[in-house]
């Protein structure tokens, strides 16, 4: 690893302001994501701020019914939460699908979003990857691509974003809390933080330099089942090769995009009465394949419906 | 920089480079040498030790981040002359071949019972909101961050089992 300077931030404030004043500073929680990054020096940050023990792991209610999860709650202290087991059994399904024990005992909320996404060349340093080096190339379009997006990729870039605990967050309608730089806090939906590669596969949220994610809050449930489904090569300890969570009639699919992916077209139609085939091909329209991913589409045809079928058993 | 640690009991104090990783410091610095590194990249399970009780993968955290915690090796577990229970299951049940994975192994089965006993849900639960049965199928699921390359995988739920049967 690359020298880097470390500070514990005392306060979220403090935190904020010394990352907006350090060109290149990142913040560390769990660090299970930007350690391993920084040992293949694919990340060399020159400058950590140790967020871990900010007190922002508390899980409380909030008064509409919903749930406001702290950005330092670690991923087995959530799937473990008995409100969400029972109200939000999609989320405690989708962060038990993602790594290992040990993972998810260090993995925090914020830091689950934040992690960079997925691509074979993006870990290969020995290879163009524009989100690593801008204007490199991107050696996935006609390498091993088994693994990129099929919805909303560029010619720049088919990364995917590897987690579970987002995609049912997609599908509960999260919105995120933030700290921005300047002290204000802010909120915004989660599907408004991870965004398409375009031209800058590099950038891949919409935070500002310094701007501190503090919490997740889920909305009250809505009517309807809840289910997540993740398909893989090995049955644990496995990266996604496409998953789906399904709330009521939200549908968000995971490792097809560059972010947690909502098929808004799938669920207008179904809301609009099609059956759930008719529904998924209208979003399956919109997706494309680079080569050796072509597979991932026949699999959500027949995935998705499948999923919302088992969802919606046992509700009526 | 200056970072204190409680490892196996005893505080200590160490002097290093930022990028000091915990799994390193145990290893090179405190000579803490049953803690092993196999992949240093969260993917094999070998250098899983307990932090406040947690099991963690010692080689994706720093040592900086642990200022002022507990951690267990496997040196703490049990001493040659009194083995922990896990220990003497691992020996009893032929539990491994090499040996390389199984420091990693045994702590992370003594943080893996302890979240069964707090009633941590895991992908094979499928009751969310009942007690945990500790199936082979859960035993497994729970332990997969946990790589034996010689493939003990029967003879560590076996051992793993015994010990759960054998709790009061």
């Amino acid at each position: 690893m690359r020298p880097f300077t470390y500070e514990r931030a005392a306060t979220a404030a403090g935190a904020v302001s010394s990352a907006a004043a350090t060109p290149g500073a990142r913040f560390i929680a769990g660090g299970t994501n930007l350690l391993d990054l920084m040992k293949l020096d694919i990340e060399h940050p020159p400058h950590l701020i140790d967020i871990g023990r900010l007190p922002l792991a508390r899980l409380e209610d909030t008064a509409d019914g919903g749930l406001r999860i702290g950005a330092m709650a670690t991923n087995s202290q959530v799937a473990a939460d008995v409100r969400v087991r029972s109200r939000y059994r999609v989320l405690t399904q989708a962060i038990v699908a993602g790594g290992s024990g040990q993972l998810r005992n260090k993995a925090t909320t914020g830091g689950n979003l934040m992690q960079r996404t997925r691509c074979a060349y993006f870990y290969d340093t020995t290879k163009p990857c524009n989100k690593r080096q801008p204007g490199a190339g991107c050696a996935a379009l006609e390498g091993l691509n088994r693994n990129s997006a099929i919805f909303g990729a560029s010619r720049a870039c088919v990364a995917t974003h590897p987690s579970d605990m987002a995609v049912a967050m997609a599908a509960l309608d999260a919105t995120v809390e933030t700290l921005t730089p300047s002290g204000q806090a802010r909120a915004f939906p989660l599907a408004e933080l991870h965004r398409s590669p375009g031209e800058t596969p590099d950038v891949e949220t919409d935070l500002a330099r310094g701007e501190l994610i503090t919490a997740v809050v889920l909305p009250p449930p809505p009517a309807g089942g809840q289910l997540y489904r993740k398909v893989r090569d090995r049955a644990s300890y496995s990266a996604g090769l496409v998953s789906v969570a399904v709330v009521g009639g939200q549908i968000a699919l995971g490792a097809v995009a560059h972010k947690p992916w909502r098929a808004e077209r799938a669920e207008s139609a179904l809301a609009r009465g099609s059956t759930a085939e008719e529904a998924i091909d209208k979003e399956l329209a919109h997706a494309s394949a680079n080569g050796q991913n072509a597979f991932k589409i026949d699999l959500l045809r027949g995935l998705i419906p499948a999923v919302l079928a088992e969802a919606q058993r046992g509700v009526q | 920089m200056k970072t204190t640690i409680t490892v196996n009991g005893q505080a200590r104090t160490l002097d290093a480079d930022p990028r000091t990783i915990l799994l390193d410091a145990l290893r090179e610095t405190l000579r803490l040498t049953g803690t092993k590194k196999g992949c240093d990249h969260g993917q094999c399970g070998a250098c899983t030790v307990l932090v406040n009780g947690v099991r963690i993968n010692s080689c994706l955290s720093l040592l900086a981040m642990h200022d002022g915690d507990e951690v267990t090796t496997i040196e703490g577990v049990g001493a040659l002359d009194n083995l922990a229970p896990i220990q003497k299951a691992f020996l009893r049940e032929d539990a491994f071949q090499c040996g390389y994975c199984t420091p990693g192994q045994i702590c992370s089965a003594l943080g893996m019972l302890k979240e069964v006993a707090e009633n941590w849900p895991s992908q094979e639960t499928v009751d969310l909101t009942g007690p945990i049965r500790l199936t082979d199928n859960e035993l497994r699921e729970r332990m997969s961050g946990n790589l034996c390359r010689c493939s003990a995988y029967p003879q560590i739920v076996a051992a793993i089992r015994s010990v759960v049967e054998a709790a009061p």
